[in-house]
């Protein structure tokens, strides 16, 4: 995983019906940038449209939280 | 559960006898960036919003029922004593014909509250950005019913509000911050 997440825990009661599910949310990294620096390290042109950014700082992956078939 | 204190969150005064002005102010009644809006936003966002900002919600959301409670003393002061004929002059005869001097959760141009004015992403980050919006856009119209008037203890109760939203707004952002920062652990699944 990616240093883009943030996990957490919500407050847990003894009675709690269901098994926890763990949490955690995203921060892309354009909350970080107030106004884009010049001269940033940049994609090939293939890899550019394959991320769709030309700017590997900008760049934010994203994967299905749940497997199919799965609880968690 | 809440404490109710039988007082405003800060003075209205009305001093002027302007029956079309309620029907501005009610823009910030029951319109879209409007304090009931605000309240039941914040309210049910800090469900599944992180820990670290539940509370600031939680005290946000309640001062925008004080606010709330704030509108509807000038509404109500300003169309109590209004005789049908002066609501009809003030453009509220509409509004007379289905609530008579009744106060009702609508906009400016009379379309009801409804609950797609409020947005819960679940995502923190996209919620805290919309909360931040709303704040912006009730600063701004706070501005435009300043404007409208020149009553100015209305004025006053207005600007005392529309500060409130430029506190508030940055209340949010230093949640962003708060959750931008928070490294507690790294992510499990």
């Amino acid at each position: 995983m990616d240093g883009q997440w943030r996990s957490h825990q919500p407050f847990r009661s003894p009675f709690d019906p269901c098994p926890p599910l763990p949490k955690a949310y995203v921060v892309p990294p354009n909350q970080y940038i107030t106004y884009q620096p010049e001269g940033l390290k940049q994609f090939s042109p293939r890899e550019a449209l394959k991320h769709g950014t030309l700017w590997p700082d900008l760049y934010s992956p994203y994967e299905a939280r749940y497997k199919r078939g799965s609880q968690a | 559960m809440w404490i109710y204190e039988k007082k405003l969150q800060y003075p209205v005064r009305v001093s002027k006898c302007d029956p079309k002005l309620a029907k501005f102010l009610i823009e910030q009644y029951g319109g879209a960036d409007g304090e009931l809006a605000a309240a039941l936003r914040y309210l049910n966002q800090r469900y599944s919003i992180p820990d670290k900002v539940i509370g600031l919600l939680t005290d946000i959301g309640t001062e925008e029922f004080a606010h709330l409670e704030m509108i509807a003393t000038m509404v109500y002061k300003l169309t109590k004593d209004a005789t049908p004929e002066q609501m009809k002059a003030a453009g509220l005869d509409g509004h007379f014909a289905d609530h008579d001097n009744a106060l009702s959760y609508h906009n400016a141009a009379g379309i009801p509250w409804t609950a797609t004015y409020i947005q819960a992403k679940g995502d923190p980050i996209a919620d805290l950005y919309e909360d931040i919006a709303a704040e912006e856009k009730a600063r701004a119209t706070y501005q435009w019913l300043i404007d409208i008037t020149d009553d100015v203890d209305i004025q006053d109760a207005l600007k005392f509000l529309r500060e409130r939203e430029i506190v508030h707004s940055l209340r949010f952002r230093e949640a962003v911050e708060i959750l931008k920062e928070h490294h507690s652990s790294k992510k499990v699944f």
